[in-house]
């Protein structure tokens, strides 16, 4: 995607996302017939976001263009980990945010990792 | 849907409101920080404001934007916002016996518009599905003023966040609000060992492949992670009943 411009496919993949939203709040009361997963489906339901949550984010966190991250000094490790903390502590997704920046803003700002 | 009149004035709309209304501040800094995370992330202005008033979900927003600037496959981005919105599913099979009576577009807008904070709240005040036609009227106008504060405060600090986020320079690197926001919600999913399992599994799996074209690496994560997960339940029955519930 060309950063700053409007791509046509970029909206038209908004659009699919907002299709997916209603299809997967309304899943199953978009037909009128009563109907279930099978069982298998509807264990795995468990697994599956945690699952595609930590696909998306521990790459981003963790590697950088393609490998894992060759130093220590890279912002993105502390703060993840202070956000994770302090989620354990107080339980709360906002706690995690604010940590998390408050870890990153200086050693990303201040020390340039 | 808040929109129709005889919802909007029905007693029950108003008090379905003022349950919402503490919740506000939190769902508004979300919307905020999704509305920086997405322009910080490199897309346009006019790609923001469309995501954040039309795809109305924090979480798959957040997950897509990576992809969505990786220039990832459009059903590989779909197939990773279904995932991350699964739990959706489960509870559209609760919202089922409230919303079953109602023709299906009305259903379909109300399910749209019920995301988690909606969804908590409806069934905390209303444990049993209504079947006079009288509670169940209050029912619906309940659920209508709850997602019409719910949408309001994500939609305005949505677009208040994108504005805001034209006059702070990228290198900050506030994008990364966005992988926090994740960070945390991974945290709160991480409830029994098989999903520690799960997530371990996945995130293995997303970095062994991610030389994979399309970020197929992801879709690879959460097939072996899902798959080892119920060959586990399977293999070791006792974990299983001890982690559930």
């Amino acid at each position: 995607m060309n950063s700053g411009g409007t791509d046509l496919w970029t909206l038209v993949t908004i659009v699919g996302l907002a299709c997916i939203t209603v299809l997967a709040r309304c899943f199953f009361f978009i037909s009128s017939k009563s109907w279930s997963l099978p069982p298998w489906a509807q264990r795995g339901l468990q697994y599956a976001p945690i699952a595609a949550l930590s696909a998306v984010v521990l790459p981003e966190v963790l590697m950088t263009q393609g490998h894992l991250v060759p130093t220590w000094a890279d912002a993105r490790l502390f703060a993840a980990a202070a956000g994770a903390i302090a989620y354990f502590w107080k339980r709360d997704v906002l706690m995690t945010i604010i940590a998390g920046m408050a870890v990153f803003l200086p050693l990303h700002l201040g020390l340039g990792w | 849907m808040f929109l129709r009149r005889s919802l909007r004035e029905h007693p029950e709309f108003r008090v379905g409101a003022a349950d919402m209304l503490p919740q506000a501040p939190g769902i508004a800094a979300w919307g905020l920080m999704t509305g920086v995370a997405m322009v910080k992330s490199g897309m346009s202005v006019v790609e923001a404001l469309a995501m954040g008033v039309l795809v109305f979900a924090g979480s798959s927003q957040l997950a897509a934007i990576p992809l969505i600037v990786a220039g990832a496959p459009m059903w590989v981005i779909l197939a990773t916002g279904f995932c991350v919105n699964l739990r959706f599913v489960v509870f559209s099979l609760h919202l089922r016996e409230y919303l079953m009576y109602l023709p299906r577009w009305e259903r379909l807008v109300h399910g749209y518009l019920t995301a988690d904070m909606a969804y908590f709240l409806f069934v905390r005040r209303f444990p049993q599905p209504a079947v006079e036609p009288h509670r169940r009227v209050a029912q619906e106008a309940y659920l209508a003023g709850n997602t019409c504060v719910g949408w309001t405060s994500w939609v305005v600090t949505s677009i208040i966040g994108v504005a805001l986020a034209n006059f702070i320079p990228t290198t900050w690197g506030l994008g990364f609000a966005g992988i926090l926001c994740l960070v945390g919600i991974l945290c709160s999913l991480a409830t029994t060992r098989l999903r520690i399992l799960s997530a371990s599994v996945a995130a293995a799996a997303a970095i062994a492949a991610y030389a994979l074209p399309l970020k197929l690496n992801i879709i690879v994560a959460i097939a072996a992670a899902v798959s080892l997960c119920l060959a586990v339940e399977k293999l070791k029955p006792a974990v299983t009943k001890e982690v559930r519930g």
